[in-house]
């Protein structure tokens, strides 16, 4: 590799992150959000486009979109419920609970026994809590091959929800987000 | 908006529940969402506003992959109810914490932090337990099972 080319491969690297840090937040609300972007970042905008294009090929990006707030929208239910399953079915149990329309999330994580001993995570909105209970009720006696422990984490006050910043944040944009959460009750997403 | 259900119009349901995901890296994607719902670019624009205003809408944009360019973790905290709000407040306070919950259990506050790395993570969850007195249970993901195909609203089910 050239010097030149070298450089290059560096600088579009430096160039992605902050393209990855100028979208976390959401693309800007105008004609041409990716020209707009360049013009912040010094750049053009076929550069940002190819960018994000390969942050979509590469997976690194699962999608671009409206991302919309269940609360807001009416849902006004929402828990986490986790369940205990047995580790040799927790693949395969996991991807019939992620493949469910009302489950919004779906993880594995770790058991920190004696205090969790739960392994699988699923989130469900729903318009009230009895739509939530029987949702959970198909998840434990029609998808499950038998009944599994689980607890119902409804959720309660929300004190923040906003996009991931992996890149960093700024404070000032912090404070506003905050502001208008605690006004209303996100995503985890 | 906040405390009423989202209704609207057949286009803004459209608008809402249609274009969660597949708005490709064009110039002009709003161009594109105008022409597919027979309105123009201004209306799209102007009813995005409205809707990322009123909260409805958090953002439009990229939906990032989990743990593909940081790391991330759940973290939940036993805390006393009467201390619940002085240290959800202490949480939130943490940029890098983005998602912060009451649940009811035992359990009782959920936060989700995001960081460049896992160094980064491990201090902010060792601070958080120094300044609350109060132990932190980390639970970070090992799999992730769901697809992402956005979310599809049933209207009716929220009227």
């Amino acid at each position: 590799m050239t010097v030149s080319t070298h450089t290059r491969a560096e600088s579009r690297s430096t160039l992605k992150d902050r393209v990855i840090h100028t979208i976390e937040g959401g693309l800007p609300l105008v004609e041409r959000p990716y020209a707009a972007i360049a013009e912040q970042l010094g750049t053009d905008e076929g550069m940002v486009i190819s960018i994000v294009r390969e942050l979509l090929d590469s997976g690194v990006i699962k999608r671009i979109g409206v991302v919309v707030r269940h609360h807001e929208l009416g849902y006004r239910a929402n828990a986490m419920v986790v369940w205990n399953v047995d580790d040799d079915m927790i693949d395969e149990l996991g991807e019939s609970f992620g493949h469910m329309p009302f489950v919004t999330l779906c993880y594995q994580r770790p058991r920190r026994l004696p205090d969790w001993p739960y392994n699988l995570f699923t989130m469900i909105h729903g318009g009230d809590r009895d739509r939530v209970l029987a949702m959970v009720r198909i998840l434990n006696t029609d998808i499950a091959p038998t009944p599994l422990p689980h607890e119902i984490l409804f959720s309660g006050r929300r004190f923040k929800q906003r996009g991931a910043r992996y890149r960093g944040d700024t404070s000032s944009d912090n404070k506003v987000v905050n502001l208008l959460m605690q006004t209303s009750m996100d995503d985890i997403r | 908006m906040s405390e009423e259900q989202f209704q609207g119009t057949t286009m803004e349901r459209s608008l809402l529940n249609d274009f969660q995901r597949d708005l490709p890296p064009v110039p002009r994607p709003f161009e594109l969402i105008a022409r597919q719902l027979g309105v123009s670019e201004a209306e799209v624009l102007d009813f995005l506003r409205k809707l990322k205003a009123s909260g409805t809408v958090s953002r439009v944009g990229p939906v990032f992959a989990p743990n593909r360019l940081g790391a991330s973790t759940l973290a939940a905290i036993s805390v006393p109810p009467d201390e619940l709000a002085r240290v959800a407040s202490l949480v939130s306070r943490y940029p890098e914490v983005n998602h912060n919950y009451e649940r009811e259990h035992r359990y009782n506050l959920w936060f989700v932090i995001t960081a460049p790395g896992r160094q980064r993570i491990l201090e902010v969850i060792e601070e958080i337990e120094l300044r609350s007195e109060l132990s932190v249970l980390e639970l970070p993901m090992l799999k992730d099972y769901f697809i992402d195909l956005g979310f599809r609203i049933d209207f009716r089910q929220t009227s």
